[in-house]
């Protein structure tokens, strides 16, 4: 970690706590507004709007559930087709091999799998989790952002990211405490 | 909009949540059921109970496997008995599980909140419990795995055509979906209990299923997504799994089974049944652990119409069964329904009318629809009721079918009785431990309708 410790700045980024969720709302806009990127704000229930205002419009999300239900589907199929028509035909009552009506059941169950999967591990995936270790768990208050206290925090990844300037500005739009968050 | 607003905010009907409740107060309440060191003393008195009974379940399957199935009272020409009976009653006991957390969401009904997480870990133990009967039924439960398409050195494959083997790609991706829905619905509220845990044990345990949540809105946006998905991949699915199960009678040519009312039938008769063991779990649930803040009234008043609806529904299902029994002309289905409801299982099936149809209207009346203890008692009869139905539908139509040189009877020996009671026992247990040890009722969405109704009373 010596070359990490190098070249990363001295903290993670600085958090600024909030007690009503409109408040956070209004601050994350504006910190978009003043021009900040790299940002994220937690909250103890999903708030809407709240991901517009970080500027993060759009998830990849559908299209992965989709490409996973299309997978089940043909996959699904395949596997009725070969293990009926092609690996083990079996004449029953005359119907043809590839008697495809039938296979629906199965198929649709193969699909709604898939899509189910896909939903799970590619929300998960797209969020970085599990994660074991993350800094924002360091700000002792923290805690409360699974109970009834919201948080924005700027990171000093952000260009425009400056120690003093930053906590200011948060300071500014908290009316709260703002902590630094160590790495 | 403000007509509605008013209608939530009018008087006459009871909140969904009642007033006076912050964030930190639905948080603290819910996680504290979870993080006590001290359960009260009825959780004990009924965990212990329902763990003896989940022995009596392990003992009778222990003597199950070493003398095998004649100890049950299955024989020709009823093949199919209190296993298949069990597995269809307790299939459907799961469906009101996905209906309210899937099928509510995408209605937009508030309500469900408080009583989706505890629906939905009744769906998953329900399908637990039904899943042992036709997993012991095959016999060599130990062959098991032969259902599952897979390249084997016999060079064989099941049938796809075949209704039962629909039934296991249907069952099993019900129960993996179900578990997936559940457990993506919990991953926030592991967080609150990771963070308001004070044992060092419960932290650790709590955060690796927390997976390091952290709430971000980014992640949060995800999540809402990936949820609203897999409620309306549910959606479809368990209308499915239960039209299959009805599959495994509709296609067969039995009289009384060869109906294409059965799907829907079915379906409604699940939905119907699993609101009925709903209530029999939230009533006394919310009286013990003081959650009627949470579990109104409004709650109780919603279900008893939703049984009412779906009562009404099989309802037609068994004028339907009847009149195309005399419709179709044929002889045997016309004989079926004749012996159904004046031979030997005459009993059982002017039971099964009184419990599903008679007894469920009294729910029209508001003030039975108020009265908790009423509701209670009628669930219980709704539950008794369509276990009836299934033992109807499956003895009387397997009992007597065309050769009159092969009717027999049928009646559940002593280890069918103690299966039954054995897997009433082992889904108890299972709501009692998931009672314990996770958040009975959704907190992250309690906190959401929290700013909701805050919101509504401002304007």
């Amino acid at each position: 970690m010596a070359f990490g410790q190098k070249t990363r700045p001295p903290i993670y980024g600085i958090m600024a706590e909030f007690d009503e969720p409109h408040r956070l709302l209004e601050a994350t806009e504006r910190a978009y507004a003043e021009g900040y990127r790299r940002m994220d704000a937690y909250t103890p229930y999903p708030i809407e709007g709240l991901a517009d205002a970080l500027g993060k419009h759009y998830t990849r999300l559908g299209w992965i559930v989709l490409a996973g239900a299309l997978a089940g589907c043909a996959g699904g199929f395949l596997l009725a087709y070969y293990g009926s028509a092609v690996s083990y035909p079996l004449n029953i009552g005359g119907k043809p091999f590839n008697s495809w009506q039938a296979f629906i059941p199965v198929v649709f169950e193969c699909t709604i799998l898939a899509a189910a999967f896909s939903a799970v591990l590619g929300m998960l995936g797209l969020n970085g989790l599990p994660q074991p270790y993350h800094p924002v768990f360091n700000v002792p208050r923290f805690a409360l952002a699974s109970r009834n206290r919201f948080f924005l925090c700027v990171e000093s990844r952000d260009p425009r990211f400056d120690r003093e300037a930053t906590r200011k500005f948060l300071e500014d739009a908290s009316g709260h405490e703002v902590y630094e968050v160590e790495w | 909009m403000a007509e509605q607003n008013e209608n939530l905010m009018n008087t006459s009907r009871a909140p969904v949540i009642a007033p006076g409740h912050t964030f930190a107060s639905v948080t603290d309440k819910i996680s504290a059921i979870a993080l006590t060191t001290k359960p009260p003393k009825t959780w004990w008195l009924g965990f212990l109970i329902s763990f003896a009974l989940t022995m009596l379940l392990l003992y009778t399957i222990t003597n199950l496997l070493v003398t095998g199935v004649g100890i049950w009272g299955v024989n020709v020409p009823v093949g199919w008995g209190f296993d298949i009976i069990n597995f269809v009653w307790w299939v459907g006991i799961g469906h009101a599980g996905t209906l309210i957390s899937a099928i509510l969401l995408l209605l937009r009904q508030q309500w469900r909140t408080s009583i989706n997480r505890f629906a939905e870990a009744m769906t998953l133990f329900a399908v637990a419990s039904a899943g042992l009967y036709p997993l012991l039924h095959t016999g060599r439960p130990w062959f098991d795995y032969w259902l599952m398409p897979y390249p084997n050195t016999m060079a064989l494959w099941p049938n796809f055509r075949s209704p039962l083997v629909w039934d296991v790609f249907a069952i099993s991706t019900y129960a993996t979906v179900s578990l997936l829905f559940w457990f993506i619905g919990l991953i926030p509220d592991f967080a609150t209990l990771r963070d308001r845990s004070t044992s060092r044990f419960a932290r650790v345990v709590y955060g690796i299923v927390a997976m390091g949540w952290r709430g971000s809105a980014i992640h949060w946006h995800r999540y809402e997504m990936a949820y609203l998905l897999l409620a309306g991949l549910a959606t479809p699915l368990v209308v499915s799994v239960h039209s299959v199960v009805s599959f495994d009678f509709a296609v067969a040519v039995i009289p009384g089974w060869h109906t294409t009312v059965f799907p829907p039938y079915f379906v409604a008769g699940a939905i119907f049944s699993g609101f009925a063991m709903v209530m029999t779990l939230a009533i006394p649930l919310r009286a013990v652990y003081g959650l009627k803040d949470f579990i109104t009234q409004r709650h109780l008043d919603n279900m008893a119409k939703v049984m009412l609806a779906t009562g009404l529904i099989v309802a037609y299902g068994y004028m339907m069964e009847t009149f195309m029994a005399w419709y179709s002309g044929s002889h045997y289905e016309q004989y079926m329904i004749h012996n159904r409801m004046t031979g030997p299982y005459a009993f059982q099936y002017w039971m099964l009318i009184l419990c599903n149809v008679a007894i469920p209207q009294l729910m029209w009346i508001r003030r039975v629809r108020e009265n908790t203890i009423l509701l209670w008692v009628i669930s219980i009869i709704v539950n008794v009721g369509m276990w009836l139905e299934r033992y109807v539908i499956i003895v009387t139509s397997l009992h007597r079918d065309f050769l009159p040189s092969s009717w027999g009877m049928y009646t559940g020996s002593n280890w069918d009785w103690s299966m039954f009671i054995g897997t009433i026992g082992l889904f108890l247990c299972l709501l009692f431990l998931f009672i314990r040890f996770l958040p009975v009722i959704s907190i992250f969405e309690m906190r959401a309708l929290v700013s909701e109704t805050a919101e509504k009373g401002k304007h």
